[in-house]
């Protein structure tokens, strides 16, 4: 885990100051709405449909059980006592008072926490995948060159008022993309060349939104140390030429998609030589200076499958489930990753109350050296668990909410905050979420269904990630009233896929009801073992279409 | 009185002035990229003298001026809202890419919570909109003392000088 030397905490309390005078001036009447709007949006604080909302920023979703206190703190003192969990691996506070936020940031400033660049035209927040460092298939910890970007994106002069929002993620997992790197503006996976030497291969132009775009390769191997010049060179093109008459083509995925890829490459690639060896380029000291925060903790020499966990999974069938669904391999042996599904049926997905948050801190300390991670599907993380304790942890989460055996399952759903918060919404999307959890509650279903990946986006900028899904549902305005889109065959990862949409909308009560229908065809028309995915994409979308629709 | 701050100071008495195209040049005149285009052979001297200066907009690319830069002593370049950034790459772009030497000026929408990225990215003086208080101005150069990228002013990223800079 990254730790602030003098100066990355002295920028930080020069943030806090610099939004505290912005906000003053603000309340004083000499910094007008419009003025101040990208001030606020740059430093996390959004007006919503009903109340502000504040967005917290969890660097590549790393959290420690100090942070976790001081989060819990400030959403009992500032908000009602929750914090939600984004899909960008933030946390969101919904009910904070306007006035009131930058004495929030001030006090996640004192845990090195804050809310720089959680919003507004600028480089936001970069992910990962999250279980990174910890996954054995991993060509390196991508987290030290998330760090990188960090500190390179955090208030850069030249790209503070871009085109539109930018986003970048970073994976180093050869095989599986948890990151969503091709629905990302720029995506970037660490990799090895023939030499044994790392660099990326880098995607530009995917992105979601009303316009949903799967990311190609810009380039196959970019050298280590020319991360930040090559990412320089590609946000100069896009700060030049990216669209600024409308904000729904502003994208850079629209700038690519117009100039085609080849085009692009060659401007970005003509800038990237002339900037290339520059002060920008990184040195070995600084990458090795950042990566030597990422250590490994002080992991004990255990086995693979202790006794204990042999006999507790026997004697509990219940832990015996949980254990196969939320509960993965670790690179060491004698420890294991544990996901915590925030799915639980009739609470927001992704919400987290202040209590949990305390709880969570403990159990993070006493079995995981005192970290915790969000994932981009709105769950956390406990990476590094011994084996032979997680029977004593299965039994303190369960109280707590945090053991549910439903991890991508179909009521493991990622939803966006919708009509209930959102100004933006169409439609409500939570009460869907919630629908679906209370119709399919039946756990041995719900494993027999297997991995389905379920999304729920409130409109069409696409929050709830619907696009990517293998059932995707979109809230549209009918004349007023909500209805609701659904869409099948989304994936995410290298292979993603943009979801079809099945047939006409329908209202929210229906919305089950289709729903069943359609996994009642999967169910019957499915071979032995066979995803939801992998049949639908063998059966085909118009026999789902027929199904539904007949 | 145009509210016009150089070399982090607020400046009373400066020459110069942007002028339609229908206007004639006078000393000082700053005019529009496209009519430095039209008439460059006849305006060179005029602007090599150091009394003709030219603006850019938003939407015109730094290398349509390009080389043509080292023939003024004073570059604009407009704002049309401050929200369009485009002029923060002209500007770091004129300093880098064509190592121009002479002042940039910001003009249009210049706010003062933009002066220091402005500076950082290399304009020397700005014309700020009509109703910015400059009173106590100079505290929105720095906000913050040592950040971490490079740019036109301090040519080493943090990276480069972590252990000896000084906070």
């Amino acid at each position: 885990m990254y730790v602030y030397d003098e100066h990355d905490e002295k920028l930080l309390q020069e943030r806090v100051a610099q939004f505290t005078d912005q906000m003053q001036r603000f309340i004083d009447g000499k910094l007008s709405e419009t003025d101040f709007l990208p001030l606020r949006l740059q430093n996390g604080l959004y007006r919503q449909r009903y109340a502000p909302m504040y967005r917290i920023a969890v660097p590549y979703g790393m959290m420690t059980s100090v942070r976790l206190r001081k989060l819990a703190h400030v959403a009992r003192k500032y908000d009602k006592g929750v914090a939600h969990v984004t899909t960008r691996q933030n946390f969101q506070l919904n009910w904070p008072i306007f006035e009131e936020v930058p004495k929030i940031f001030a006090e996640l400033a004192e845990v090195g926490m804050h809310s720089i660049q959680t919003s507004g035209n600028v480089v936001r927040n970069t992910t990962t995948d999250e279980y990174a460092g910890v996954l054995a298939e991993e060509v390196t910890d991508p987290r030290p060159y998330a760090e990188i970007i960090r500190q390179w994106s955090t208030f850069h002069p030249e790209f503070s008022f871009l085109p539109r929002k930018f986003k970048i993620c970073i994976n180093a997992d050869p095989d599986v993309d948890r990151a969503a790197l091709t629905v990302n503006d720029i995506g970037i996976n660490i990799r090895r060349n023939e030499k044994g030497e790392i660099g990326y291969r880098i995607y530009v132009g995917g992105g979601l939104g009303r316009t949903p775009i799967v990311g190609v390769v810009i380039n196959e191997f970019v050298p280590e140390e020319d991360l930040l010049t090559y990412i320089s060179a590609i946000l100069r093109v896009y700060n030049q030429f990216g669209r600024r008459d409308n904000k729904f083509k502003a994208r850079i995925k629209i700038l690519v998609k117009a100039l085609k890829i080849e085009r692009f490459k060659e401007l970005v690639e003509l800038e990237w030589e002339r900037i290339r060896d520059t002060e920008d380029k990184l040195t070995k000291e600084e990458i090795n200076r950042i990566k030597r925060h990422f250590t490994e903790p002080d992991y004990l020499d255990l086995e693979d499958g202790p006794i204990e966990l042999q006999n507790a999974r026997l004697d509990n069938p219940d832990f015996a489930r949980w254990l196969d669904k939320n509960v993965r391999e670790h690179k060491r042996s004698g420890y294991a990753i544990v996901t915590m599904p925030l799915k639980e049926t009739g609470l927001t997905p992704g919400d987290i109350t202040s209590e949990q948050l305390e709880a969570l801190a403990d159990i993070a300390e006493e079995y995981s050296f005192g970290e915790t991670r969000n994932t981009h599907q709105q769950n956390m993380v406990l990476a590094d668990v011994e084996q032979r304790k997680l029977f004593e942890l299965w039994q303190k989460l369960k109280p707590l909410g945090l053991a549910i055996p439903n991890l991508d399952l179909l009521t493991d759903v990622i939803c966006c905050s919708g009509g209930d918060y959102c100004a933006l919404a169409n439609a409500k999307s939570i009460p869907v979420a919630e629908a679906i959890q209370a119709r399919f509650d039946d756990l041995d279903y719900l494993h027999d269904l297997g991995p389905i990946d379920f999304n729920i986006s409130g409109c069409m900028n696409a929050c709830g990630h619907h696009h990517i899904a293998n059932i995707g549902i979109l809230g549209v305005d009918k004349k007023g009233e909500e209805f609701y889109q659904i869409a099948l065959g989304g994936k995410q990862g290298f292979d993603a896929q943009i979801a079809k949409i099945l047939g006409p909308s329908v209202s929210r009560d229906e919305v089950t009801d289709v729903v069943a229908k359609i996994l009642d065809f999967y169910v019957d028309k499915r071979i032995e073992g066979e995803s939801f995915i992998d049949a639908y994409y063998r059966i085909g979308h118009d026999a789902f279409k027929g199904a539904v629709y007949a | 009185m145009p509210k016009l701050i150089k070399d982090g100071q607020l400046v009373q008495d400066d020459a110069w002035q942007v002028i339609d195209d229908e206007q004639d040049i006078q000393d000082y005149s700053i005019i529009s990229l496209p009519r430095w285009q039209e008439n460059k052979e006849a305006l060179l001297t005029h602007a090599q003298a150091g009394k003709l200066g030219v603006w850019i907009d938003s939407h015109e690319n730094v290398d349509l001026i390009g080389d043509d830069s080292s023939s003024f002593t004073l570059i604009a370049v407009n704002f049309p809202v401050f929200t369009d950034g485009r002029g923060y790459s002209t500007a770091r772009l004129l300093r880098e890419r064509y190592t121009y030497q002479g002042e940039i000026r910001a003009i249009g929408d210049v706010l003062v919570d933009q002066l220091h990225n402005l500076q950082r990215v290399g304009f020397d003086s700005y014309l700020m909109r009509e109703d910015q208080e400059l009173e106590d101005v100079l505290r929105f150069f720095k906000p913050f003392s040592n950040p971490y990228q490079a740019d036109v002013r301090e040519t080493k990223p943090l990276f480069r000088r972590r252990d000896k800079a000084v906070s």
